[in-house]
This record gives structure tokens, sequence and C-alpha cells, in this order.
């Protein structure tokens, strides 16, 4: 537990020393974030003040949190593993002491939870500001919404870990890494929330890990899902926690016998 | 004629290698083009989902869903052959941390010249029929009355679109030499441009006309046009004959772009190799 406590603050310390690289990253979230104000509250105004339930407070909280998240949730498909197992570094890391599954996500946890401090606050706090938000009541709201964004940040982590272990098989994961990044970005409520897709398109989205990357945390933190609705949603994230988890072991073990490092 | 031919023969050869290497691997090419194809329709369902969630009611900033697909073909089109050509040079901060931009200086050929031709991205041609078959929607679906003068403004808009796009890729490039690390800044304006050109510019506020209107000309390479083209009011800051301007609003962006890039090369002092 404790190598594990340690990988977790290695990865959030690697991230601090970027701190140019977050800075840019803020600057793109803000403006991203600003052109979707534009965009989302006009169709909220066109819309009649609501839309598909969400009202401008709402639609702003949406906004931001997301933004706030980007940098922590991992939308693009790409990993250190990935590399690691195409070129062959992964089976040194066979050798560790250590669960390479495991070893492997909680570094990953451990940049995308550093990445709220630099990039996350200030989104939500330039929105509030800004623009300003809708807000949920109560500090238990805050603490199950704090549950959910770190849910959140897991699920990504797990279930990006299956694209690149994906490479035992594949080698070469690009192109998979490509239909992950347009997929989890759609299905996460990246563009727009799932609520506003027609009624289909929210069934295929609710049936993937993507919402709970992100829209769920975002329902969750700003206010607009509470009570009894919020606990169901931490709990979809907690299932599709277990069940990446669960296929990642399995694609570890079943990938670590199917290695073979060329060279020597 | 001779002399052109002669002159551009390194960089032909060049980019005929780039062609051959990515079409050898078949397998690999057909899934690159099979996801760039995803990337272009799942920009274009972000538009419609928001376009179609509001309804037919007015829709949103003075366009309906028809003549958002219009904006959206013409934008995307323009910025899916700009990002063919020129989207590589997104790649710069990698040779600039590597070190490996100083084998470009050993070539007698211009730096800029030899960056835009080290590679050319084939799979972007499925991002680019995504926009071309939006655009030909759009076109019928759409009140257009046709004339010599409607068909000189779309070839001049499509034309100054993939000009201005690409513009920003250079500016981006020149921009990378002071920031580095920092490269995701450019982000914002590059990918952010191309999200800018597919919204309608009347719902923006003042700030955000003033960048993605007009100092990054985003707004002039498909939504003004179109304004023009379906003889629309224009909004605040931006009249109806706007449209006709686009080519002034590319010449602006290489403008920009050339002084950002001149200004990042005398900044580079090399990368220690």
């Amino acid at each position: 537990m404790r190598t594990y406590l340690r990988l977790l603050v290695a990865g959030f310390r690697r991230q601090s020393t970027y701190r140019l690289a977050a800075l840019g990253g803020l600057v793109a979230n803000t403006t991203f974030g600003l052109l979707k104000v534009a965009l989302l509250f006009a169709a909220v105004d066109a819309a009649g003040g609501e839309l598909s339930g969400y009202d401008a407070g709402e639609m702003s909280a949406y906004i931001w949190i997301s933004q706030g998240l980007l940098g922590s949730v991992n939308l693009f498909g790409r990993t250190d593993m990935a590399a690691r197992i195409k070129d062959g570094d992964v089976a040194v890391d066979f050798l560790r002491p250590v669960d390479v599954h495991l070893a492997s996500v909680t570094t990953e946890v451990g940049r995308s939870v550093f990445a709220l401090l630099p990039r996350g606050l200030p989104s939500v706090l330039i929105g509030a500001l800004v623009v300003g938000m809708s807000l949920p009541d109560g500090p238990a709201a805050y603490a199950l919404g704090a549950v959910s964004v770190l849910l959140g940040i897991v699920v990504s982590a797990t279930t990006v870990y299956l694209v690149a272990v994906a490479g035992f098989w594949l080698v070469e994961t690009r192109g998979l890494e490509i239909l992950y990044m347009v997929v989890s970005g759609f299905f996460a409520g990246l563009f727009v929330p799932i609520r506003l897709f027609p009624d289909w398109l929210h069934a295929t989205a609710s049936a993937t890990p993507f919402p709970s990357m992100m829209m769920y945390p975002v329902d969750v933190l700003s206010g607009r899902v509470d009570g009894a609705a919020a606990l169901g949603l931490v709990g979809l994230q907690l299932l599709w926690l277990a069940a990446t988890l669960g296929a990642g072991q399995l694609a570890t073990r079943a990938g670590r016998r199917r290695l073979e490092v060329q060279g020597g | 004629m001779a002399d052109l031919v002669q002159r551009t023969a390194p960089y032909r050869a060049v980019l005929a290698s780039r062609i051959r290497a990515q079409r050898s691997h078949r397998a690999s090419f057909r899934l690159d083009l099979f996801g760039s194809l995803l990337v272009g329709l799942v920009e274009l369902a972000e538009v419609w989902v928001v376009f179609s969630a509001v309804g037919s009611a007015g829709g949103i900033g003075g366009l309906d869903l028809s003549a958002i697909v219009l904006v959206f073909g013409l934008a995307e089109l323009g910025y899916s052959l700009a990002d063919l050509a020129f989207g590589h040079c997104d790649g710069l901060p990698i040779y600039l941390r590597s070190g490996t931009l100083d084998v470009f200086y050993l070539r007698p050929q211009p730096l800029l010249l030899q960056l835009v031709t080290s590679d050319i991205s084939l799979r972007r041609l499925a991002r680019a029929s995504i926009g071309a078959v939006a655009l030909v929607v759009g076109l019928t679906i759409n009140d257009v009355t046709w004339s010599p003068s409607s068909v000189a403004l779309l070839v001049l808009a499509a034309a100054s679109g993939i000009a201005t796009f690409a513009a920003m890729f250079v500016w981006a490039a020149g921009a990378q030499f002071y920031l580095i690390d920092g490269a995701e800044a450019t982000n914002a304006f590059v990918y952010g441009g191309r999200y800018a050109a597919t919204q309608p510019a009347a719902v923006w506020n003042r700030p955000l006309k003033a960048v993605f209107g007009f100092f990054f000309p985003m707004a002039f390479t498909a939504y003004l046009p179109v304004v023009t083209l379906l003889g629309l009011p224009g909004p605040e800051w931006m009249p109806g004959w706007l449209g006709w301007c686009a080519p002034l609003g590319a010449l602006w962006a290489w403008v920009l772009a050339l002084l950002t890039w001149r200004a990042g090369v005398r900044h580079y002092q090399g990368g220690g190799g």
C-alpha cells in the first residue's frame, strides 16, 4: 500500500514541474470555455431560458467544471504505458515487485490530481467570477461532488489503461487511441451535455464508462443532480470502476503471457 | 517554368516519400482514415445536437440548422485542408526540445518551407470529405440565389478559408519558439479558432468578436461569407457585405503568421546539440 502511495505522490510531483505547460493549458481551457459560454448561453436563451433542463447558471457550471476537469481526465487516449508496451520497456516493469496495472493507474491518478490545482480550480474560479454559475447547497453536496470528481479521474485512468494494454496484441495502438479520443470526448459530455442528445444517442452514451469520467462528476458537483439521484450516479461510477479495474487485471495477466520483446 | 520545376524538386521528393510511406501501411492508413472521418462526424454531431435541441424556433444567433450546416461545411473543409498541408507544424516543440530542428538549418532551403513540406497528412482527406458533404448539403437545403457573384463569393471564401487556417498553424509554430512547454496556449487559438469558425459570430460578446472575429479572422472563414451569401443581416460590427472581405482576412492572417514566425526564428538560440 505504501508503495502505491509513493507512486501517487511521485506522479503528483512530476506534473508539478511543468508549470508553463499548466499555464498554457489554462489559457486553452479558458478560451474554449468562453466560446462555449457564447454558444450555449445563446442556445439556452433561444430555447426560452431553459434547454433540456439546463438554465443559464447550470449551463455555466457545466462549462467551467468540465473545462476544469479537462486537464485531469484523459480524453485523448495516449498514455506512457502504451509507449512502454510498444518499445518493450514494460518487460522491466514486470520484474518490479509491484502490480504493473495498479502502479501505472496510480501514477496517472497522481498526475491528474495535481492538474486540478493549476488547471481545474482556476478554470472554475474564472467561470464563477467572470460569468457566474449555480452552485450546490450544503457541505454534503460538495463532499459528494469531490468524491465523484476523484472517482471520475480514477475511472478515466483505468479505462484508458485498457487502450494501452491492447498494445500487447496490436503493438501499434495509435488508431485505437484516435478512436478513443473521438468517442470518449463526445460521450463524456466534453462538447455538449449528454442530456441534450436525442434519446437513442443518450442511451448509447450511458452504456459506456465515458459519462462517469466527466458528465456525472459535473452533474453532482454543480448540484444539478442531488439527493438519491446523485448517490445513484456515484454508484454507477463505482460500477464502472470495478468493471474497468477487473478488465485491466485480466488483460495485463493475459498480455504478459503474450508479450514478446524484440532485440536485447 | 523549368527553373521552378528544378527548384521545387527536393520538396516534391520529400512529400512524395511521405505519401508513399503513409500508403504503404494499408491497414494502419485505413484505420487513420476512419478515425479522421469519425472526428469530422462527431464535430458535425456537436453542432447538430445543440441546434436541434433548441428546435426550429428561430435558431441560434440568427442562423437555423440548415444555415449552420453550411457554415460548418465551409469551415471544416477549409480547416481540414489546411491541416492536411500545415498541421504537422504543431510538432515543432518536439523538434525544439530534442534539438532536431538544427538539422533543418544545415540544408540550403528556407526553414519554414522545409517545415511545411516535411510532411503531409493524407488521412485528413477523410475529414475534408465530411466538410465537403456538409457544404454541398448546406448549399442544397438553403435558399441560395445562384448567380455568377454567389459562385465567386463561395470560391473566394473557400480559398481564403484554407489560407487563413494555414496561417494559424504557421503563427502557432512561430509562437512555439517562445512557449516550448506552454505550446498548449496556441491550441486555444488554432483549435479554438476552428471551433469558433463553426459558430454564428452573432452570439459572441465584444472581446470574443475582437479576438476571433478580427485579430484571428475566424469569422471570415465561413460565418461572414454565409451571411453574405444568404443575404442575412450581420450582427454588430459585422455588416452583411463583410463576407466579401474574406481574402483581406486571409491576407492579415498571413502577415501576422509571417511576422510571428520571423520573430520566433530570430529568438531561437539552437538546441545545444
